[in-house]
């Protein structure tokens, strides 16, 4: 029934409704003495040299990608690990399965250094 | 006329476990100020009331009244929704979290958890990833180098221990047989507490979890030596204080879900039901010292290692502990 999830709802409201006015107060009740130097990029008292926002290294999209893989496996599993004691032996082998299969192309990537930080 | 007692049940649990919350982060803070400063063999605060007692009170008036500097070259809204995210997500976990057994109010009897929800396991990675937008967003809309570089370690940290994390509790999941988080405290009556059946698990869940709030030692993100606080630095006054208490609420739910899977949630002797939730309570508070005690205790690990540890020793080690769970439940 989704009438359970309306006490969620309830808390979630009540977060945001708490975040909104924390920061809404704060911005009213705080000072207001805005300068260059002050908005400028903080780097410890140097001045920032060039663009932050330029590429990033290809190792964090390596990273996102074998993330979208296990955590599929991830939520794959869940199913399988509720209703385990009912499938018994054949769920377990069918599933040993499935994870041999994903655990080739891991040891794949780790062999190819995908996992390599230097 | 049920359903309108039922809104209400709801509305002040909600009430409650808000307020209740917000007390304990706050002292939290303060207790984690004292008791690092007793491992470091100093005072921690004292001077703001006896023990220091009214400083959490102090700090959150003086955070009100500091001025917030927005960057210029920030992006202004997704800067200012980041820390909302970051507070949103950790208190939206306890929505599902078992405080104790049910009790009588008002010849009423009620269950302590805001919702009982058939996918409360599901529910609270779901929003436990929800968080990791906050992080991210905040060091990358504030148009700062450390921050940048502080969020991108705290995306691919977050998301490399999310696996191993996820992958820690299947072991609870396989013996419970449910997502159900009551349930799953229902199932460890007796004294048949998961962490006696899944030891491994509960050490992997602990390691996966606080690289995945990041604390000592996983606190790459913020690495005050290196990236002088990281995703947060362009952070003042009140958005500040939000991504601090968000990172204390989720610290206190992750203690509160690890109680709930593997500690026997409210279960406990000497107690009866109406005041079960002590045993949780005092569970809970127990891997929260730990947490605030090993902070005090271990080196920050390097980056590379963080990630060696993540993907090549803790999700093996819990595929392995799936295929031994599962291979022990069906032989036996």
């Amino acid at each position: 029934m989704l009438i359970k999830y309306v006490p969620v709802l309830f808390l979630l409201v009540f977060a945001i409704f708490f975040a909104v006015f924390a920061v809404f107060f704060s911005h009213i009740l705080g000072p207001k003495r805005v300068n260059p130097v002050k908005a400028a990029p903080y780097e410890c008292g140097m001045i920032t040299l060039g663009p932050t926002h330029q590429t990033i290294p290809i190792k964090y999209y390596i990273i996102a990608m074998l993330f979208l893989i296990f955590d599929l496996e991830v939520i794959f599993l869940y199913p399988w690990a509720v209703v385990f004691r009912k499938l018994g032996l054949f769920g377990f082998v069918e599933m040993m399965i499935f994870i041999f299969v994903l655990l080739v192309g891991f040891i794949y990537v780790w062999k190819k250094g995908a996992l390599e930080w230097e | 006329m049920e359903l309108v007692y039922f809104l209400i049940e709801a509305a002040v649990k909600v009430v409650a476990v808000f307020s209740v919350l917000m007390l304990v982060v706050a002292y939290l803070t303060l207790a984690e100020r004292k008791i690092l400063g007793h491992i470091q063999v100093r005072y921690g605060p004292n001077r703001v009331g006896p023990f220091g007692l009214f400083q959490p009170i102090a700090d959150g008036i003086k955070v009100f009244f500091k001025e917030e500097v927005i960057p210029a070259k920030a992006d202004k809204p997704l800067f200012v929704i980041a820390p909302m995210i970051s507070i949103v997500a950790a208190l939206s976990l306890f929505a599902v979290i078992p405080f104790g057994d049910k009790i009588e109010i008002f010849g009423r009897t009620v269950t302590l958890t805001i919702a009982d929800l058939d996918i409360g396991l599901l529910y609270i990675f779901g929003i436990a990833s929800l968080g990791e937008y906050g992080i991210v967003l905040g060091g990358w809309s504030g148009y700062n180098k450390y921050g940048l570089i502080g969020a991108l370690r705290a995306a691919a940290q977050m998301i490399s221990y999310e696996v191993a994390l996820g992958l820690s509790v299947m072991g609870v999941l396989m013996i419970s047989g449910t997502l159900n988080l009551v349930e799953i405290v229902h199932k460890q009556a007796g004294g048949h507490w998961n962490v006696l059946y899944q030891p491994f698990a509960f050490i992997f869940y602990l390691v996966c979890a606080l690289a995945e709030i990041n604390r000592t030692p996983f606190d790459m993100p913020e690495a005050d030596a290196e990236l002088a606080c990281g995703f947060n630095i362009e952070y003042s006054s009140m958005k500040f204080a939000l991504f601090f208490m968000g990172e204390y609420a989720h610290l206190i739910a992750v203690c509160a879900i690890a109680t709930t899977l593997f500690l026997g949630g409210w279960h406990g002797p000497f107690l009866p039901p109406s005041l079960s939730w002590i045993w949780f309570v005092v569970k809970t508070g127990i891997l929260v010292y730990f947490c605030i005690w090993e902070r005090g205790t271990f080196p920050r690990l390097r980056y590379d290692q963080i990630m060696k540890l993540g993907w090549k020793v803790l999700l093996p080690l819990a595929l392995a502990n799936i295929f031994f769970t599962g291979l022990i439940m069906v032989l036996v």
